[in-house]
């Protein structure tokens, strides 16, 4: 097989099992120097396929190379790197050697030139990512790890349904934009979107990643919603359906991190909430939406990753995660505090800062294509985000009261890794162009005039004014928000239990009516034959005594006799 | 707002925060000004108005943050609602963290 058909993931594959293998400084110089050989690799492939591989009757294409696919590559190397600097010291070896097979998958998707490897990278994050949810250690996150393998398995049959409804019904395995017309398309992009925590399974997302540690989060974070992110863009472009999708998304995320206390529930809820600006981007369909979509995933894994960065050394320092019991910690949590308001800002897309540049692409592709509803309601999310991300998120760790708390700030791998993110989340703000041509279009879009910073300093502070004044109605409860997963969680449990005790009460009355025949049977049986251990005593049965030889011969004379009538009539 | 063991930090004094209301007032009131001098292009009519900005964020806001209390007030459960009472293998780091958050609670929100 010819060297350029290996895929960049290879390299993290092979970084897992050399994590497992090796100890010490040997152990962190893998973590270390693998993301940036893939990150070299990434940029190393041509655009085009690189070349088939006969598996079965298929022509399978490992590596396929685009500006789009480079782009979300890119972003994941970057990712996986920074995220190994962050963990190293902590997470154990197990947990970073599945990161980096969660991360492969990841890479593979990007690169898969046909559906069939797309779906095997595909499974490969899923294993991996419930190992990394597991790796929470604690039953919480056990139960959580097992729902959320059920989910992404059922995801994974559903989407290969569909894969293998499209390669019967086109004869074409490839890779290339449809719409969802039929059943196979239709279970493709519910495959696709399970995996990107569309409706009505959202719940997923904020039921496991909260639960992993808190190095794993910040690797849950990045990958999987945004290789369905990837997926949708190559494969339902401008699919009206993920319009609607996106923007249930936005408020769903929105509303539900407003009602959580939990700090990283409240980041995982805002994953939903961005993911849905993407969905719904794919939706429109245009380049410039594409481009936005793409630009905005770029940005959102590196602020998310920041705030889950920031949101794990403070559960690391202090042991714990609801907004209840945090509070003031910027008075020795100094950088931690920083890094946590950028990446706050970015995910309000703050002018000055990554989100402002990407996400502000998809507002602006609605523009053009005259949806004015569209419009509106993501400008009315991008005021709900600095709500429920921006501004309450920082607020409730890091001000809000006194909790007494006085943890010490990050550790230098920690802080170092955040001052990175942190630097390109302002970087990409600041210097739009860097990131611009990486997309998959043509960029013809200014981010910066006067008046689209005034009309976002006017929303954004504002809803910024909105937050204190509502803060006594914000006020957190130690509750958990019921959701869709209560229909599995709790529903069918109970209607489970329900049908066990129909079924025990229906066999125990089967049970008694038994009980009754043979007791029945049995009260005949003792009268004709007797009790069987009373052989040769009197209490014979009717048919077991010793008849006299007389009563014998009447019998058997009267039998004669009827047979001699029966023979003459 | 703070304990009062050790002297408040110099960002939560009271004098302070009234100065960061004010100073937050002042820029606010920029903000919406600043529109007789910056030109805002509209796309739809309505979002060109002076001050939509303002308004919008603000209501919209204070409509999501209203929703969310209502549906709050249906969707919220205590956190160990799902706990299984029977079984060990339930949230044993919740109900950890439920025993110190019965503790807290003293010291309110």
């Amino acid at each position: 097989m010819a060297l350029e058909m290996l895929s960049p993931a290879l390299i993290l594959l092979l970084a897992a099992v050399l994590i497992g293998l090796l100890k010490g400084h040997a152990r962190t110089a893998v973590v270390l120097v693998a993301p940036l050989l893939t990150l070299w690799a990434v940029w190393q492939i041509p655009d085009g396929v690189q070349g088939t591989v006969k598996f079965l009757s298929y022509y399978i294409e490992p590596v396929e190379g685009s500006p789009l696919r480079r782009l979300f590559a890119t972003v994941f190397a970057i990712m996986v790197f920074v995220g190994g600097l962050y963990a190293y010291r902590v997470a154990r070896w197990y947990e970073l050697a599945a990161a980096f097979a969660y991360a492969a998958g990841a890479v593979g998707v990007c690169f898969a030139g046909d559906l069939i490897t797309l779906f095997l990278y595909w499974e490969l994050m899923a294993l991996f990512s419930t190992i990394v949810v597991w790796c929470g250690g604690t039953p919480a996150a056990r139960a959580a790890g097992i729902r959320y393998a059920i989910m992404h398995l059922l995801g994974g049959v559903v989407l290969k349904v569909g894969i293998e409804g499209v390669v019967v019904g086109t004869g074409s395995i490839q890779i290339q934009p449809m719409l969802a017309t039929d059943f196979s398309t239709w279970m493709i992009l519910i495959g696709i979107l399970i995996n990107a925590a569309a409706p009505p399974v959202s719940a997923w997302l904020a039921d496991a990643y909260p639960e992993s540690s808190s190095t794993g989060s910040v690797f849950l974070s990045a990958f999987t919603t945004k290789t369905a992110v990837l997926a949708l863009i190559l494969l339902f472009p401008g699919e009206p359906v993920l319009v609607g999708v996106g923007l249930f998304m936005v408020m769903y995320g929105i509303i539900y991190a407003l009602l959580e206390n939990d700090i990283r529930r409240i980041l995982a809820y805002s994953i939903v909430n961005q993911v849905g600006f993407m969905v719904c981007a794919v939706g429109i369909g245009t380049q410039m939406a594409l481009n936005g979509a793409a630009a905005h995933a770029f940005a959102h894994i590196i602020y998310k990753a920041l705030l889950f960065m920031s949101a794990g050394v403070v559960i690391y320092r202090t042991g714990k995660s609801k907004c209840t019991e945090l509070g003031g910690l910027f008075r020795t949590m100094p950088l931690t505090t920083v890094c946590g308001i950028v990446g706050a800002l970015a995910i309000s897309s703050f002018p000055l800062t990554s989100g402002f540049t990407t996400k502000s692409m998809i507002s602006q592709a609605a523009v053009d294509e005259n949806l004015v509803w569209v419009y509106m309601l993501l400008t009315a999310a991008s005021a709900g985000v600095f709500l429920h991300a921006g501004i309450k998120f920082p607020w409730f760790v890091f001000f809000q009261r006194d909790s007494g708390l006085r943890p010490k700030d990050a550790p230098w791998n920690m802080g170092l890794s955040m001052i990175l993110f942190a630097g390109l989340c302002i970087l990409l703000g600041v210097f739009p162009e860097l990131l611009y041509p990486l997309l998959p279009y043509p960029v013809d879009y200014v981010p910066y005039t006067a008046g689209k910073v005034l009309f976002y300093l006017q929303l954004l502070l504002f809803s910024g004014l909105a937050f204190f004044v509502l803060l006594p109605l914000m006020k957190r409860t130690e509750t958990i928000s019921l959701d869709t997963d209560w229909l599995w969680r709790r529903a069918a449990p109970a209607l489970i239990g329900l049908i066990e005790r129909l079924l025990g009460s229906l066999g125990e009355l089967v049970a008694r009516g038994r009980v009754r025949v043979q007791r029945f049977s049995q009260r005949i049986a003792v009268r004709y034959l007797g009790q069987p251990h009373t052989a040769d005593r009197e209490e014979r049965g009717v048919f077991a005594r010793s008849w006299p030889i007389g009563t014998t011969a009447l019998w058997i004379a009267g039998l004669l006799s009827a047979y001699v009538l029966l023979y003459y009539l | 707002m703070a304990n009062q063991d050790e002297p408040l930090h110099w960002l939560v004094r009271p004098a302070t925060i009234r100065k960061l209301w004010i100073g937050l007032s002042i820029v606010l009131a920029a903000v919406v000004l600043a529109q007789t001098v910056v030109y805002i292009k509209g796309y739809f009519g309505v979002d060109a108005w002076f001050g939509f900005g303002a308004v919008y964020g603000f209501v919209c806001c204070m409509l999501m943050v209203l929703v969310a209390k209502l549906l709050g007030l249906v969707l919220k459960r205590p956190q160990d609602y799902y706990d299984d009472p029977d079984k060990d293998t339930g949230h044993g780091q919740d109900a950890g963290q439920k025993m110190s958050g019965t503790e807290e609670r003293g010291n309110g929100a």
